[in-house]
């Protein structure tokens, strides 16, 4: 089965489309659609010769890391046709449908249905149904479509397929070649006493007698699918329709908190969604700093979070879903007795953030950068743990940062001087003393053409404030007239 | 053999001189809540007097600002912080009315994993009242977390602080390379009204690099000690030194 997602409106099913990916010198084709493999494109040609052949190549970059996602999403999405389902390769799914084809109405129809539902999600899949998993594979990647294989004419199946079907690569598949062993059934005719001598030294999961032998049943080769993912949810049915949500919610958290503590869960993410009578529901999502499975500070979390609820006519049914969970062990981990600060600390940015939104609660990110507004960064206090900084800033900063600079009238005795006087806010300071020029380039790499440098000035003025001002440029510099000053910041 | 008639007497000692009493006063360790009024527009010496007090080895501190503060006084610069001493990490919270400075503040006050709250509040809003702050500073001291409030733009209006303090720069010291640039930086800070400790001004240095945190503020009574009014028994002796 190989998977190929279509992400967005692509060209038309005409135009060749290629998905790129970096090699190690340049980019190389990774996946091509039908047009461009009719016109000769491979997956590991480099894009430059691909594009110089088919100049109206459409080439676009692989995300290999989603597509790694999707498939692992498909594996349990796929466990509506069978119990075990599991990930074979990169792009391939293989289902173990013993004793479930009846369910669907047969085999052929299980295909059938397989396929029409990938397409339905616009995904192209190639199926094939064999009573051992190798041969599965193998007549999926290199037989005909939906083949289905019988138990007993699996050799016969398998016998027009190239060796690399069974997954044969490198040395042992260049040493078939040369023996003129190009197919399964060649290999299946050599006698097994010369296979075992010649790659005897080879891992199973290499040698070709091995894989021959599982592909043809005639050695185990179990399915070992990962477990279901556990879905923790609570529910409270109601006879009659209520317009107020907050009396069933402790029970909801209870029942959630209870359900967690036994798999020694918490959750990282939970919502609660009201389903009105009018067939409409609402969502009410919570995000946790750390995964949590204490009743009183979820009931807290939802504390004036209802209020804005429409509840139309009244609603029947409540459900509070985790929908991320993390382990969190039962195992006591003090022996003071004292409370966990760092679960304070994270109870407090939950609260904050539930209140007053996602963004205003942050830490400090660090970023590589010359520019004094950009060394700083934000991000939300419920993404994670804050991060120190990877080497202090060893130049003297100010306590306070104006954002954005704000322009000031300035008196010098000479352009490129330092200030002797500016009014700021409508006030009139005199320089005393000041220290600098720290001058700060702009970042060609980051900024637009044209931005002017900056000259940096921690100014001392009457009465004793520190100011840092900056000049934006110098004279005929050639990026604009005369240049313009600000104050950026003050020191303590 | 002079000492037998005071033998297994009690003698009292000597009452401390006054310099010794005032030349060695300030900051007692925290208290619950502290009001810090910084003086002059947009002036950072509050923000600096508060950073020079907060510990440098416990929790994080939450910085709660509101939007009035942040567009009048500018947004606090950790890099400048670190700068400054600041080792914590620092969780800012960024609100649009005092309100929610004051409701953040008090959520924090009942964490006992953070070591400090500062909250800043612009122009004296009307619901940064009496109350508001007798809240504040009975729940910082039932948990033992130090709150600081820097309030800019107020003249001082009534509050349940346990003090209050106005910050404001001095000219700050010779540079010891550069006789033009500016050297260590000085406030004068005056501690108006407190509840277990006789007010006081003195004028205040800081030096980031000493290894104790203790050591790093460092007070020195100023001449005039306005503390002492005429009635005060030190008085004349301390006109007369």
């Amino acid at each position: 089965m190989r998977a190929t997602r279509e992400v967005r409106s692509l060209p038309a099913a005409d135009v060749p489309v290629v998905l790129t990916r970096q090699g190690p010198h340049g980019p190389v084709v990774c996946a091509c659609n039908d047009a461009a493999t009719a016109r000769g494109v491979r997956a590991g040609d480099r894009v430059v010769d691909a594009q110089a052949i088919n100049p109206d190549l459409h080439v676009e970059p692989a995300d290999l890391e989603a597509d790694a996602r999707l498939v692992e999403r498909l594996v349990h999405w796929a466990r509506r046709w069978c119990p075990w389902s599991v990930q074979d390769g990169r792009d391939g799914l293989i289902l173990d449908m013993t004793g479930s084809t009846h369910l669907f109405g047969g085999e052929r129809a299980v295909l059938r249905d397989m396929c029409q539902r990938f397409a339905l999600q616009g995904l192209s899949v190639q199926v094939a149904m064999a009573p051992t998993r190798g041969a599965a594979q193998a007549l999926a990647r290199y037989g005909n479509a939906r083949m289905i294989c019988g138990p007993d004419d699996v050799g016969d199946c398998l016998a027009s397929l190239p060796v690399q079907a069974l997954r044969i690569g490198g040395t042992p598949l260049s040493v078939l070649t040369r023996l003129g062993l190009k197919t399964i059934g060649l290999l299946a005719g050599v006698p097994r006493a010369a296979l075992m001598r010649r790659f005897a030294t080879l891992p199973q999961d290499q040698n070709p007698l091995v894989l021959l032998d599982r592909a043809l049943g005639r050695s185990p080769d179990p399915l070992n699918g990962p477990a279901d993912p556990v879905h923790f949810m609570a529910r409270t049915r109601l006879g009659e329709p209520v317009i107020d949500p907050y009396p069933h919610l402790q029970g909801l958290v209870n029942g959630l908190c209870d359900a967690l503590g036994e798999a020694e869960q918490g959750a990282r993410q939970v919502v609660l969604t009201i389903y009105r009578i009018d067939s409409e529901c609402r969502h009410v999502p919570l995000t946790m700093a750390r995964p949590t499975r204490d009743p009183v500070h979820l009931r807290r979390l939802f504390e004036g979070k209802l209020d804005s609820i429409d509840p139309g006519f009244g609603f029947d049914l409540l459900t509070l879903s985790a929908t991320r969970v993390e382990p969190v062990s039962r195992i006591q981990d003090r022996l003071d007795g004292k409370r966990d600060t760092q679960a304070d600390v994270a109870g407090l940015v939950d609260r904050l953030s539930a209140r007053l939104g996602r963004d205003k609660v942050t830490w400090s990110t660090w970023v590589q950068s010359h520019s004094p507004e950009r060394v700083e960064g934000r991000v939300p206090a419920l993404a994670g743990a804050p991060v120190p900084p990877e080497a202090e800033v060893e130049v003297d900063r100010p306590l306070r940062l104006l954002d954005p600079a704000e322009e000031v009238q300035v008196l010098y005795a000479v352009p490129e001087g330092p200030p002797q006087q500016f009014r700021w806010r409508r006030v009139v300071y005199r320089a005393v003393r000041h220290a600098g020029p720290e001058r700060i380039a702009p970042e060609w790499w980051r900024d637009r053409p044209g931005t002017r440098l900056r000259d940096y000035y921690k100014v001392e003025v009457q009465g004793g404030r520190r100011f840092w001002l900056y000049r934006e440029g110098v004279v005929h510099d050639g990026r604009g007239g005369t240049p313009r000053w600000f104050v950026h910041g003050m020191f303590a | 053999m002079e000492n037998r008639e005071t033998y297994g007497q009690v003698v009292s000692l000597p009452p401390r001189s006054a310099d010794v009493a005032t030349a060695q006063p300030l900051v007692q360790g925290p208290c619950a809540l502290t009001d810090v009024h910084p003086l002059g527009l947009a002036d950072p010496a509050g923000m600096g007097f508060v950073l020079a007090q907060l510990p440098q080895d416990a929790g994080p501190v939450l910085w709660v600002q509101d939007h009035a503060s942040r567009r009048e006084n500018g947004r606090p610069y950790m890099p400048g912080m670190r700068g400054f001493g600041l080792r914590v990490p620092v969780l800012q919270v960024r609100v649009s009315h005092p309100r929610d400075v004051l409701w953040a503040m008090e959520e924090g006050a009942g964490c006992g994993g953070l070591s400090a709250i500062v909250g800043e509040v612009h122009g004296a809003p009307q619901v940064l009242d009496f109350t508001a702050t007798k809240r504040l500073a009975l729940r910082g001291e039932k948990s033992g977390v130090p709150i600081y409030l820097i309030r800019s733009g107020d003249g001082g209006v009534l509050s349940a602080a346990r003090e209050r303090w106005r910050v404001s720069s001095l000219p700050s010291d010779a540079h010891p390379h550069d006789p033009r640039a500016p050297g260590a930086l000085r406030w004068q800070a005056e501690l108006f009204r407190a509840r277990n400790r006789a007010p006081g001004r003195w004028q205040a240095s800081y030096d980031a690099d000493r290894p104790s945190a203790a050591d790093r503020l460092h007070l020195v009574s100023e001449a005039d000690v306005g503390a002492l009014d005429a009635g005060h028994p030190r008085s004349a002796e301390l006109a007369r030194g």
